[in-house]
């Protein structure tokens, strides 16, 4: 574990070197917090869902060729009740999305979110469409975005290293702690309903803001 | 709804045929008697089975089925409308997003669509490739399906492994030639827009040299599997008269019996050049339409084989042919070819300007679908799922 996220940020009277020169003689010092984060983001289970195109990607990702299974995430489970990570592939359209948002509220905490492709980031080439919903971070937190048209499964195993990065750094208490460790935070989103003109709401503040539009020629 | 009027397009009014009026569909299964209350099911959007998104809402009478109405549009992305937004141009890489296995077919019917309407020749160097790199995109197509539908079965993994292990190789090629994996967006109105070199074709050779073999491989296993040949034979059976009738093109018309084969039908492109065959079923169930996909990726190695042959120099792209800011005159035009699922076809209504005035996509997919219920009425929901599969469906096509 010399790869611990951050030394500094671990209270107590070893430096880092003291650690190293521990471990040469082989004794692992180590906190909870390093393992209990070093267990869970090496077995982040995704939902088995697909949308679209990027869904034929994210297959190809757990296949032989780039084999998933090599990061501990190739248990793909059909049941977001056993599943740690929903990674939106694909197009999100207003009949799809309170589906989305229902299966991220089933999931148990502490869940992540990869929007992968353009269209769930953004809309992508659908963009203009009446129906096609303007980024899935609309609704629920999204942690990692992978562009790509769609992306390459190669840019799927960054994504998920980078989340196992970001699952490392989680600090179990403080302010900074994840959403289930904490009693003021909700944990589910604002499911969306489709309404008389539009869906409803357009957004879910908690986790979304529009963007404030500067003009420079008009500032 | 913007649609032209018929009288300044010359459109015809098409008579509408009643399929229950020629007593052709299958009649509504009728439930035991005494037994019970039905039970509605609903199988989707989010299922593994369901090849995306898309839902069954079943109705249950102990097992088997008394009524399916596919309910769909949750992937639906305005296709036509934005067709009708954008310069013909435009319009191709959105035509890789229809299905998105098969980036290469699609592309070739729009650019047909387009060449028809504007009167575009196309280069004789283009057609070879474009026969090439669409009958590498059947074996892709066909060979995911195998996978999926062994998948559906049950045999959960392997197959799949083994399907896109291949799909690899050829994703591979694709990449080397286009710079993109899936969305190719190779073809241009009289050509194509990138031109194969010699190792490519070396590469590619070697692919369709070493293909057979692993048909031989994955068909040892599967094709006279005793498990497969149980659990898909005389299952989903689809009558020829009513394939016929409700438009079922592709594989799924051929293992009914129908031996109809656009590539031999309408003979587009230099198709009528090449020696190969049209493999067709007989009862028309699950299994027949897995057979018919296998034997035909063996006849698209047989035309691989000879187009990679008889490949022909000379420009891939007339450098005269226009592309960006192309106006055709006013008229219409509709391109289909023979894609791995079926007959796609692009509608296109040109008033002069630079967008068409009508797009109209006749994705296979979707048509194919219309007779799921059919097909599915006193099977179990576990039947269902591989019918679902054996009809070979894509989303992004189906709901456009």
């Amino acid at each position: 574990m010399s790869d611990a996220p951050t030394a500094a940020s671990v209270p107590g009277p070893i430096s880092a070197e003291e650690r190293d020169e521990l471990r040469r003689h082989g004794i692992l010092l180590t906190s909870v917090q390093e393992l209990y984060n070093w267990g869970r983001s090496h077995s982040v289970w995704p939902l088995n869902f697909g949308l679209a195109c990027c869904a034929i990607e994210m297959i190809a990702a757990s296949m032989a060729k780039f084999d998933i299974a090599r990061f501990g995430s190739e248990v793909f489970r059909p049941s977001p009740r056993q599943a740690d990570l929903i990674i939106v592939s694909g197009t999100v359209t207003k009949k799809m999305a309170p589906h989305v948002v229902r299966l991220w509220n089933q999931m148990p905490e502490p869940k992540y979110c990869i929007a992968m492709g353009a269209c769930a980031i953004s809309g992508g080439p659908f963009k203009q469409g009446y129906n096609v919903l303007k980024g899935i971070d609309r609704y629920i937190p999204v942690d990692i975005y992978i562009p790509g048209c769609p992306p390459r499964p190669e840019a799927l195993l960054h994504g998920l290293v980078e989340l196992q990065e970001k699952i490392r750094q989680q600090p179990l208490r403080g302010p900074d702690a994840p959403r289930h460790l904490r009693s003021d935070l909700p944990c589910d989103a604002t499911v969306p309903e489709l309404g008389a003109t539009d869906i409803e709401p357009p957004f879910s503040p908690d986790v979304w803001k529009p963007p404030t539009l500067v003009r420079p020629d008009k500032a | 709804m913007m649609l032209p009027d018929p009288a300044a397009t010359g459109l015809a009014r098409v008579r509408k045929i009643e399929g229950d009026a020629l007593g052709l569909r299958t009649p509504a299964f009728a439930p035991t008697e005494g037994a019970g209350d039905l039970l509605e099911v609903s199988l989707g959007p989010h299922h593994p089975s369901t090849h995306g998104v898309f839902r069954m809402d079943v109705v249950l009478d102990g097992e088997r089925i008394v009524r399916l109405k596919p309910v769909f549009g949750y992937l639906h992305r305005n296709h036509e409308k934005l067709g009708e937004a954008t310069s013909y141009l435009g319009s191709m890489p959105y035509t890789d997003r229809l299905d998105y296995l098969n980036s290469m077919t699609n592309n070739w019917a729009y650019a047909l669509a387009v060449e028809k309407l504007a009167g575009i020749p196309v280069t004789e160097r283009a057609e070879y490739v474009r026969v090439v790199l669409a009958e590498l995109s059947r074996l892709l197509n066909h060979t995911c399906l195998a996978g999926f539908l062994m998948q559906d079965c049950g045999c959960s993994g392997t197959p799949l492994m083994y399907a896109f292990r291949e799909r690899e190789k050829i994703l591979d090629l694709f990449e080397s030639l286009s710079g993109s994996r899936m969305m190719c967006n190779v073809q241009r109105f009289g050509g194509c827009r990138v031109d194969p070199s010699a190792e490519w074709l070396a590469a590619t050779r070697r692919l369709v040299d070493g293909y057979g073999a692993f048909l031989d491989e994955f068909e040892a296993l599967l094709s006279g599997n005793e498990i497969v040949m149980a659990r898909t034979q005389g299952v989903g059976r689809l009558p020829a008269a009513l394939a016929v009738n409700a438009g079922i093109t592709g594989p799924m018309l051929r293992a009914s019996g129908v031996g109809h084969d656009l590539r031999k039908v309408d003979g587009y492109g230099v198709y009528p050049r090449f020696n190969f065959r049209v493999p067709i079923g007989r009862d028309g169930d699950v299994y027949d339409r897995y057979m018919v996909r296998m034997l035909e990726m063996r006849e698209s190695i047989a035309i691989l084989d000879q187009a990679l042959r008889d490949l022909p120099g000379g420009p891939i792209l007339d450098p005269k042919a226009k592309q960006r800011g192309l106006r055709p005159k006013a008229g219409e035009a509709y391109g289909r070819i023979e894609g791995p699922k079926g007959e796609i076809g692009f509608f296109l209504v040109s008033d002069g300007t630079g967008n068409p005035t009508r797009y109209r996509v006749r994705a296979p997919s979707f048509v194919n679908l219309t007779v799921l219920e059919d097909l599915c009425l006193g099977h179990t929901v576990a039947d269902a799922v591989i019918i679902l599969g054996s009809i070979d469906i894509v989303l992004g096509e189906v709901d456009r």
